[in-house]
Order: C-alpha cells, then structure tokens, then sequence
C-alpha cells in the first residue's frame, strides 16, 4: 500500500483542492445551510458519510459500465445510484440509529443534488483511482467541505452580530466576498507539493 | 401568450441567479473566458427547454411519489446528450468546461424550473419558461466571463473572436490574475448580485 499516495490524496482534497473553495463543487448547501454552526456541523457530517459511501459504490458500478462498453452512461446511472443510496441511508438510520437520523434530518435528502457528491464520483474516474484511492479521495473530499462550512459559519455569525455593511450588500453579496476571501487564504496552499 | 412577461422574469425580476440565487456553483466556476461561458449558457438553455417540454409532456404519467426521481432521470437524458454532442463537435470547449458539463444534472435550476413550473403548465409555456430562464442565465455567465476575462487577462472574447486569441485590450502582465482563479468568481457574483439589490432598493425608495 503506498501510503505517500493515499497521503497526497488526502491532503490534496482538504486543502490543495477543497472541493468548495477551489472546485466551486458543493456551493448551494455551503451557502444555504451556513448560517448557524450546528447546521453547518450537521451537514458537513452528512457529506462526509454520504461522499465516502457514493464513492465506494460507484466504483463496481463503473467497472460494470466499463465491461459493457457503456460508459456514456455513466451520468445517468450515478446519479441514480447516489439517489438511492441517500434514500437508503435515510431508512437505515431511521431504524438503527434514530439519534444521529434525528440530528442530520432534513440535510441528507438534500445531499441527492449536491453537486460534491456526483463530482466527486465523477472525478474518481476521471482521475483512473482504484477503489481504495476513490474512497480515500470521497471521504477527505468531504472533510474538506466540512473545514470550509465551519470555517465559514463561525465568521457568517460573527458578521451577522457585529458589524455594519452596506444595505445593498446584506445578505447573500456579503457572504459571497467572505467566502471569496476564505478561498483567496485556500489559494495559498496550492505551493504546497512537499510530497512531489 | 404572455412571451413578454416571461422573458421579462428570467431576464430580470426572476432572473435565476441573480434573483432565485440558483445554479452557483456553475456560474462560479466556468465563467473565466467568454468561451466557457457562452458553452455553458447555451448548454444549459437547450438542456432546460428540452427538459421543460418533455416533463411538461409527461407532467400526468409521472406518479407523484417518485416525481424528483423521474425528473433526474429525464434531466440526466438530456444532460448526457449534450455531453456527447459536445465531445464530437466541441472538443475544446468540452475539456475546458470539463467535469461541469455532467454537473448540469444536479444545477439546482433545472430541476427548480421543472418542480416548480413545468409540472404545472402546458407544453407551449413550459418551453417558452425554459427559454427565457436560458437566456437569462446565459446572459449572468457572459457578464460574468466578460468582467473576469477582461480584468483578469486583458483580453476580450477568448476563444471566439479573433481567430481564438480574442482582441487584447491591455497587456497579460498588468492582469489582476486574481479574477481568473476562484477567488474572482466569488468577488464578481457576490458584487453583481449587490448591484441588483441596490437596483431593487432604489426602486422601492422610489415607490414611497
């Protein structure tokens, strides 16, 4: 196993390349569910398992394509199956763990078109990952998300509190320069290539 | 028919995301040259007319439970027919739109559009709806890609006029190289949509 690959992988997707402040992949629950830190927590939680999950499934799910020579099908059966997969979850949290199903609600059947979750199966095969890189690369994809909306929400309901804006830009103008700023700060990593 | 009135929505007093704040992540992303951003506009227009007509079409087959479900379906049809389309004629266009043009699957306007108004309404009207929501979209995005590519590389147009250069209006060097990386989309989205609202507000004031 070469964990020096798993390693840049990994820090590639939470920093290098966050999946929202660089791949812009993920940005209408990044801004439509920040406005609170418990929200924000609770979905970034739901992204991280449904992103891991979606990526380990569609990894025989395109495999199986691939034998069949019916890749141009990709997006239709990926969205499919990453529908499901979100009913599904829901189910099964419902009956086995109703505390957790309770604190995600409404947040995961929204994740269906969140677009961080079908680009990162997406990407996986367009990068040729095998199966433990796809999962590596779905799971820390979403912590990335994670970092970034709690990030985020801490300095939206700092502004929220304390200071003065402009009336034309109160609300959604405000929050798009923070988040332009938060990426200008991501920006910087990509000189990181210690690992190359 | 009111054409008028529907183009006037998706132009400006439901313009899709500078009023309904859907489909961000695209308009972000892609709007770096006026290429990507007329490709994607216009992918996106011809994707969302042909999912209005067809949903339209089938708005009373569909059962009602599994109705997200079949949209998807039928948007995801679509979505990778362009898709196909774009690789056979568009090479270009296509690698450099790259993984945003399966994306348009999951762009909340279309699945908005046909939640929200193609299930309710008649063929004609749906199709004019998507339309005129196309359009207006499509004109966000070349705002978007003139303002950063201008500001950004100095140049107007790359990858349509000029043979493909576009015409250089100051040279790359003195670029603020910031509006071509993401930062950029941010910083422009978020200073358009405040123009919009000081429009809005000025027009109340106006009204007292």
């Amino acid at each position: 196993m070469d964990w020096k690959n798993l390693l840049t992988i990994a820090l590639g997707a939470i920093l290098v390349n966050n999946f929202i402040l660089v791949q812009f992949l993920g940005c209408c629950p990044f801004l439509g569910v920040s406005k609170k830190m418990d929200t924000a927590v609770g979905m970034g939680f739901a992204v991280i398992f449904v992103m891991g999950l979606a990526s380990a499934l569609c990894y025989p799910v395109n495999l199986l394509l691939e034998s069949l020579d019916m890749e141009f099908m990709q997006t239709v059966t990926f969205i499919l199956v990453i529908a499901a997969l979100v009913q599904f979850v829901e189910m099964f949290l419902q009956k086995t763990i109703p505390s957790l199903y309770e604190a995600l609600g409404v947040y995961l059947p929204l994740i269906t078109t969140n677009c961080a979750v079908l680009g990162v199966v997406l990407l996986n095969v367009q990068e040729h990952y095998n199966f433990i890189e796809s999962v590596v690369y779905g799971v820390t994809g979403g912590v990335g998300f994670l970092l970034a909306i709690v990030l985020f929400a801490s300095v939206r309901e700092r502004i929220a509190l304390v200071s003065e804006i402009p009336k034309c830009f109160e609300g959604f103008p405000i929050a798009l320069i923070t988040a332009g700023l938060m990426a200008l700060a991501f920006g910087g990593f990509s000189g990181l290539d210690i690992w190359r | 028919m009111n054409f008028k009135r529907q183009l006037k929505e998706g132009l400006l007093t439901q313009n899709p995301v500078l009023v309904q704040l859907l489909g961000m992540c695209s308009t972000m992303a892609i709007t770096t040259s006026l290429s990507n951003g007329l490709g994607m506009g216009v992918s996106v227009l011809v994707i969302l007319t042909l999912s209005n007509i067809f949903i339209s079409l089938l708005r009373k087959i569909i059962p009602d439970k599994v109705r997200i479900a079949a949209y998807v379906v039928v948007i995801a049809g679509f979505v990778t027919m362009v898709d196909l389309l774009l690789k056979a004629y568009l090479q270009e266009i296509s690698e450099s739109l790259g993984v945003f043009i399966p994306l348009i699957v999951v762009n909340c306007i279309i699945l908005a559009r046909a939640e929200s108004f193609a299930s309710k309404n008649g063929v004609l009207s749906s199709a004019v709806d998507g339309i005129c929501q196309g359009i207006g979209y499509t004109l966000v995005l070349l705002v978007m890609s003139v303002v950063r590519e201008f500001l950004g590389s100095g140049t107007f147009g790359a990858g349509v006029l000029n043979g493909g250069e576009g015409i250089r209006i100051f040279p790359a060097e003195y670029g603020a190289l910031m509006l071509v990386l993401p930062v950029g989309g941010f910083l422009t989205l978020g200073t358009l949509i405040a123009v919009v609202q000081w429009a809005q507000n000025r027009k109340k004031e106006g009204k007292k």
